[in-house]
């Protein structure tokens, strides 16, 4: 866990309302693992007052890349940081994907709108790991779909502009017929009703699957008991999504 | 040299900036990102007799300049407190105090007898803003007999510095710190989380699963800083400061109204970090001003001038 000002590069929009934001953090680079956030203060005011969480989007070298929406005052801010200027950031946070199990071979990679996020980081660990990768992809429309940095792209819309008229979770029940894909392991990031139709889905094909949650968070490091997540089996017991999570098995959790 | 330590009942804090409870963990959890023994202290998130989940999510929400959190009191209990923290905590240099919540007075008793047991911690804060579960969840904090019953009961079994943390949800904070006080009480922590909700208009429902909860960070501090003028004006025992502080001036504004030492809460989750920016700064502002002991702050607010809240009609 560091906690560093690292100087902005560039703040790219990649689709609408959509920005890639890379920063200048060797450490950082170093030692963040797929699945794993980092949690940057978006404003030196009192307005957003709390840190905002970010999955690793990728990593170039000594270069640390986000992927966000505008959606609020500090994606707002963030939008229009400047080049050379620096940001506060705490990371890397959270345990990641498990991605390297031996008892696998092909990952399905699944992601639903700004859900893509920490997926360009985990196919380059994948393909380091030799394992066969295939991404599943869900937007509201083709114009958000965010596709670089990934590896066998197949694509759902809500609204038919590309690819399958669906959810991504429709997608993968195409994709991953009954049966077939014994060897294959689910990771899915994304808004929670999909990751809970996900989890339906890869409970009824017995695959295993590996989800990254979005929440509140208050310290987004383990101090606050600000972010439970009520795991299976025991009514309200919970882990906390910031340091048990962000990534947890949906065997383990209830959504 | 800045002397920024005082004492409690006897027991030493290097300095007036301790990490509140609830907002530091067990005081173990970010030692990657401050070095915790530059605190005066840390206050113990509130341990109960069993262990506790806690509320369902959601249970924070950020207001403006603030944050609302419900989060039930989640905690490893006592007894994996004994096992697991302690033992950590007493490899560092800090000056400990754990923070005890209940459900009863009893609990309240077992949780402290329990800890005396095993020895570590240096002092005691105990939060009675907890639903007393025989008298159908009323607050123990906000009941002035209770409150100062479970004083009495606790005092009896510790010769350790006890101090108690009111809640501002009463009408008059300063009645409940001189209950306090006559029961043996060696300081009180004031304030806790101040009643509070939020609502989502679209699906109108509030934001937090238990619909009101604690309201605390920046938002909150000139309610704090007033409460902790009327408890020091009405007391001889410490007051400590909670509520809204992020930064030295934060802290010598509470110490001007009568503070004997603060404790830093919200700003921890933006900067592991923050208590010890404020105690240091603190220090630093003194040189600057030719202050040679923080204590000589204390209560020195100069009213001269002003209108007492008896005479004054808002
Ligand atoms: C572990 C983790 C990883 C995350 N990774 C990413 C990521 O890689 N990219 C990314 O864009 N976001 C990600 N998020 C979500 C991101 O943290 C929030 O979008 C961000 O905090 C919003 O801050 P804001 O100040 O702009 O919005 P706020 O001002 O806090 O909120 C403005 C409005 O947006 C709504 N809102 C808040 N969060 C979201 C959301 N996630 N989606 C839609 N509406 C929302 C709020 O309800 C509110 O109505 C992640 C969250 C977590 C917990
Ligand atoms: C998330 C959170 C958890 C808290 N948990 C506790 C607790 O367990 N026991 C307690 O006595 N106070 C608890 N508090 C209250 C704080 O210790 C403090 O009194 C209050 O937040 C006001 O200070 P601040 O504005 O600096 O945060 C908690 C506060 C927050 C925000
Ligand atoms: S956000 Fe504070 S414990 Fe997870």
């Amino acid at each position: 866990m560091l906690h560093i000002l690292a100087r902005v590069l560039h703040v790219t929009s990649v689709a609408p309302n959509v920005y890639v934001l890379a920063f200048h953090a060797p450490d950082l680079a170093a030692a963040v693992r797929p699945g794993q956030f980092v949690n940057i203060l978006t404003g030196d005011s009192l307005q957003p007052l709390l840190r905002r969480p970010f999955s690793v989007y990728r990593t170039e070298g000594d270069a640390v890349e986000v992927i966000f929406q505008r959606v609020g005052k500090g994606t707002a801010a963030l939008s229009l940081a400047q080049p050379g200027g620096f940001l506060d950031i705490i990371g890397p946070l959270g345990a990641g994907f498990h991605l390297d199990d031996p008892r696998y071979q092909t990952a399905v990679l699944i992601g639903g709108g700004l859900g893509v996020a920490p997926l360009p980081i985990a196919t380059a660990a994948l393909q380091k790991a030799g394992k066969r990768v295939v991404t599943l992809l869900g937007a509201r429309t083709a114009g958000q779909l965010v596709e670089t940095h990934l590896e066998n792209v197949h694509v759902a819309t809500d609204d038919g502009t590309r690819g399958l008229h669906g959810t991504v979770v429709d997608l993968a029940a195409q994709y991953l017929p009954v049966g077939a894909h014994e060897d294959a392991r689910l990771f899915g990031c994304g808004p929670t009703p999909m990751l809970r139709a996900l989890a339906e889905f890869a409970r009824t094909r017995a695959l295993e699957c590996e989800v990254s949650l979005e929440g509140q968070m208050a310290c987004g490091i383990g101090i606050c008991q600000g972010c439970p997540v009520e795991l299976t089996g025991q009514l309200r017991t919970y882990a906390l999504m910031c340091k048990d999570g962000p990534v947890f098995n949906t065997r383990d959790i209830v959504i | 040299m800045v002397r920024t330590e005082f004492h409690i009942a006897g027991v030493h804090f290097k300095n007036r900036v301790l990490a509140a409870s609830g907002t530091f963990g067990y005081g173990d959890e970010c030692t990657d990102l401050v070095d915790v023994q530059r605190l005066g202290g840390i206050v113990t998130k509130s341990l109960s007799l069993k262990p506790r989940d806690g509320n369902p999510p959601p249970r924070i929400v950020e207001t403006s300049g603030g944050m609302l959190n419900s989060i039930g009191l989640a905690n490893i209990g006592v007894h994996r407190f004994i096992a697991e923290k302690l033992p950590r905590l007493r490899a560092l240099d800090i000056t400990v105090v754990a923070n005890i919540a209940a459900s009863s007075v009893d609990e309240y008793c077992a949780v402290l007898d329990l800890l005396e047991e095993a020895g570590g911690a240096h002092a005691y804060e105990i939060n009675v803003s907890c639903p007393n579960v025989k008298e159908g969840g009323l607050n123990f904090g906000t009941d002035c007999a209770m409150t100062a019953g479970i004083t009495r009961r606790l005092r009896a079994r510790t010769r350790k510095p006890l101090i108690l943390k009111l809640t501002p949800n009463v009408a008059q904070i300063s009645t409940f710190a001189r209950a306090v006080q006559d029961e043996g009480a060696d300081a009180v922590s004031v304030i806790n989380t101040l009643i509070g909700m939020a609502i989502d208009i679209r699906t109108r429902k509030p934001l937090l699963s238990t619909v009101t909860g604690g309201l605390s960070g920046p938002a909150i501090k000139p309610v704090a800083l007033a409460k902790v003028y009327e408890t020091a004006r009405s007391v001889h025992i410490p007051v400590i400061g909670i509520g809204g502080i992020s930064t030295p001036s934060d802290a010598i504004e509470f110490f001007l109204a009568g503070a004997t030492a603060v404790q830093v809460g919200t700003a921890n989750f933006i900067d592991p970090a923050a208590g010890v920016h404020v105690a240091e700064g603190i220090a630093t502002w003194c040189t600057t001003q030719g202050i040679d002991d923080v204590g000589k702050l204390v209560g020195t607010l100069d009213t001269q001038g002003g209108v007492s809240v008896l005479e004054s009609w808002l």
